[in-house]
């Protein structure tokens, strides 16, 4: 929590020597709070004073990064329990988990697959974040070699499973600059493991197997013994009590109880009793505050669904998913399908592209850069233009899609027809229902224009 | 002494005090269905969604299944599911949705509307009829969200099914009087739906109930777009107005209502299973999870009943909400 102006002036010396170079304590504190100055310009500050500082100033939660030769994944770091309270800043990365016990083709065939997957949405491509390699066998040169091999097909960051820390230690041999999430230390083993974190320098879990109490302890022995970068593992796994603790865990966090300022770690395929649980799982670790998840089923279908969801949920609320301006088709249109044209605010979109498709007519959308305002708002705001279209309609070679150069506006801005018409005159201008929901009736109607 | 060295160099144990939120709104309780049909109580929460050690949870967010009388709007990949002698007709498809578990029926009298077959008042009231005499679960009626055409069916069908306390929707902005005059005087539940906008929400819910429904008898709908067309946008208004009825707001404490099943089945992953993008993974599987995570999105943002629309979703989703309250 920061500070404010009062709460930090009353930690000065309120001398008003302005040495500091404010001419009063309560200028220099104001300048404080609002983060535009640094308490070492007074030099009478006490330790209090500067403990107190830093202390506020430190984030609530840490970011922790796992690295591989190019890759940098960085989680954690999140600031709100609600999204509309500001944001959700790093998207939990989804891992999947291989084991050692399975056979080299096994192996191979999931770490290929899951590794080459990726999927576009909204102009963007979205991939999966990496691998949990578990020490299944029990053996540690088995799960070394395992290692090693993942590690030869993929650079995509690692998390790395034991309790032996013989196992993990074996393992770590082998991933040379790489610095994998080891997982986990539990009662049991933490001092090993610690040990093996600060050699290799690498973020650790602490897994409790009995509840808060048990992880507050283990994440302040692991801090305690110098292990900066820490994710916990709360153990709870169905989806109540996953709910309940990652909960109580984000929210103690942001209260800034320091054995819990640190990301959370799930495991939906354990708590789950058939794939669709570990899928409803995973989906409610990404809403409720999971900050890294390791999944033990994958398929193309899974892996589009979380991460759209994960798209969805970590948007900005204040800068909502915009499109990128250009045509999109919907279902397979031709010269002489319908051209509506919209902006490029994603939900503007995707009110028309769902509507176009529920009607069956296949479609050209026009998507203009409006810098992700509705129709309404980016007109009123005059970026939603006669010669914004008119520059998209030339920039995308609309004459070239369709033969009856006619061109649908969205109702609302039916004003916009006459300077539309000045600026494309080999144009028809057409005026849509204001709503997207209208537009089924308004093919209908006017279905002689696309097919005469 | 020995003890006293030994206890000092464990290490210090911060204690956990687990912080719990000091609600001091309830979210009222809704009672649906009743004279002779089973009752539903929706709503009640004194927490945020499942966090029963900080408040009560009485009542699981409840499952409605969406029957229509004009299925046609529905893609075949969903149809198929239910049956081609099921969603012919609504007693049918009602029958089998109590079956699997729907604990409200959510009819859409698609048939109605005037783009498609434009049927009137008596096929309305025959779609109503048969879903009442198939099944004794409540009832949900949602026309076609045309306005004249939602006024004109509507009305009749409060009073075929007077005291039985049905469903009834949509109250919007601009049409609202009509359809509340039919809940007052039948002692049926309005929706009161609005665009994605918490104040119009609010607004909605005290134009509805200064006409005289009753907060009591008024689900809230502040819409939602499925998966990947919007969900966002949802998620936060429902968790921002459950948030308000806790703290207090006694206007937006009435349960909320999603349709994360329809939502889903008018959208492209879970319509079209050929020509898309490999990675989006097979048809039935992808559509299927399409619309358990929006619905498993918005049970957790706070709705207090979904509508869905595949069997196996109702399955699955009922399954996830017995275990999210603990069962
Ligand atoms: S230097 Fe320190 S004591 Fe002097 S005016 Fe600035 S804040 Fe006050």
């Amino acid at each position: 929590m920061a500070l404010t102006g009062i709460q930090i002036y009353k930690l000065l010396p309120k001398t008003n020597c302005k040495e500091c170079g404010y001419p009063t304590c309560m200028a220099f504190a104001m300048k404080l709070a609002a983060g535009q100055e640094d308490l070492s310009k007074c030099p009478y500050a006490s330790d209090e004073a500067k403990e107190k500082l830093s202390a506020a100033a430190k984030p609530p939660m840490r970011a922790v990064t796992i690295v591989t030769n190019d890759h940098q994944l960085t989680t954690g770091a999140e600031l709100v329990m609600y999204r509309h309270q500001k944001k959700f800043f790093n998207p939990a990365p989804l891992m999947v988990r291989v084991k050692d016990t399975a056979s080299a083709d096994d192996l191979n065939e999931t770490v290929e697959e899951v590794g080459n997957y990726s999927v576009d949405r909204v102009g963007m491509t979205f991939t999966l974040d990496g691998f949990a390699v578990q020490n299944d066998s029990g053996d540690a040169s088995t799960f070394a070699s395992c290692v090693e091999s993942v590690k030869s097909k993929t650079d995509m960051p690692l998390t790395l499973i034991a309790t032996d820390p013989n196992s993990m230690s074996a393992a770590l041999e082998k991933v040379g600059d790489s610095r994998p999430l080891i997982y986990a230390a539990t009662k049991d083993n933490i001092d090993q493991m610690g040990q093996l974190a600060k050699k290799y320098s690498c973020p650790m879990v602490v897994k409790s197997s009995d509840g808060l109490d048990e992880l507050a302890e283990l994440s302040e022995k692991a801090s305690g013994a110098g292990v900066e970068d820490i994710i916990l593992d709360p153990g709870d796994r169905d989806l109540h009590n996953s709910l309940v603790s990652f909960t109580q865990v984000r929210r103690l966090a942001l209260r800034k109880f320091e054995p819990f300022g640190y990301p959370i770690i799930s495991f939906p395929g354990e708590g789950a009793s058939s794939v669709e649980e570990e899928v409803n799982l995973a989906a409610q670790h990404i809403a409720k505050y999971a900050n890294v998840i390791v999944m033990d089923s994958f398929s193309p279908a899974i892996a589009y669904n979380l991460l759209t969801l994960r798209l969805n949920v970590y948007t900005d609320p204040q800068a909502p998913i915009q499109l990128q301006s250009g045509i999109y088709q919907v279902g397979s249109p031709d010269e002489k399908s319908p051209l509506c044209i919209t902006t490029n605010y994603a939900l503007s979109y995707f009110a028309i592209s769902g509507e176009v498709e529920a009607t069956g007519r296949p479609s050209w959308i026009l998507v203009v850069d409006t810098e992700g305002l509705s129709v309404l708002t980016a007109w009123s705001a005059g970026k939603f233009d006669a010669d914004g279209i008119a520059a998209h309609i030339k920039q995308f070679d609309a004459a070239d899609k369709v033969n009856h150069n006619s061109l649908i506006l969205p109702g609302g801005v039916a004003i916009l027809k006459g300077e539309t018409e000045e600026n494309l005159p080999d144009w028809k201008i057409l005026v849509g229902p204001r709503e997207a929901p209208g537009i089924g009736g308004y093919f209908r109607q006017n279905a002689q224009i696309w097919e005469g | 002494m020995l003890d006293s060295i030994k206890f000092k160099l464990e290490v210090v144990v911060p204690e956990v005090e687990i912080p719990k939120e000091k609600w001091t709104g309830r979210v009222r309780e809704v009672k649906i269905g009743g004279k002779g049909r089973k009752e539903v109580v929706v709503g009640g929460a004194t927490a945020m969604p499942f966090l029963d050690f900080e408040g009560e949870i009485p009542n699981p967010p409840r499952v409605a299944v969406e029957v229509r009388d004009d299925p046609s709007g529905f893609p075949p990949g969903l149809l198929s599911s239910w049956g081609d002698d099921v969603v012919n007709d609504v007693g049918s498809w009602a029958k089998k949705a109590a079956e699997l578990g729907a604990e409200i029926i959510t009819l859409r009298l698609t048939s109605a509307h005037p783009e498609g077959q434009n049927t009137g008042v008596e096929e309305a009231k025959s779609a109503v009829d048969k879903v009442l005499s198939a099944v004794d679960l409540p009832l949900m009626v949602i026309g076609p969200e045309i306005a004249d055409k939602d006024n004109e069916i509507l009305v009749p069908i409060a009073d075929l099914a007077e005291g039985q306390r049905i469903v009834l929707g949509n109250c919007v902005e601009n049409n609202y009087k009509t359809i509340a005059a039919a809940c007052i005087a039948a002692n049926h539940i309005a929706i009161a739906k609005t665009p994605l906008d918490i104040n119009l929400a609010k607004q909605l819910n005290v134009q509805v109930s200064d006409i005289g429904v009753p907060l009591e008898s008024i689900l809230m709908d502040a819409d939602m777009g499925a998966l990947g067309y919007g969900i966002e946008y949802a998620i936060s208004i429902d968790e921002r107005l459950k948030l308000a009825a806790l703290m207090g707001d006694s206007v937006t404490a009435v349960p909320i209502i999603n349709h994360p099943g329809p939502e889903t089945w008018r959208q492209k992953e879970a319509k079209v299973s050929e020509g898309v993008p490999e990675s989006w993974g097979g048809y039935d599987e992808r559509a299927l999870y399409w619309e358990e995570l929006s619905a498993t999105s918005i049970i957790h943002s706070g709705a207090d009943v979904v509508t869905l629309c595949h069997p196996k979703a109702v399955e699955y989703i009922k399954s996830m909400i017995a275990k999210l309250m603990g069962q």
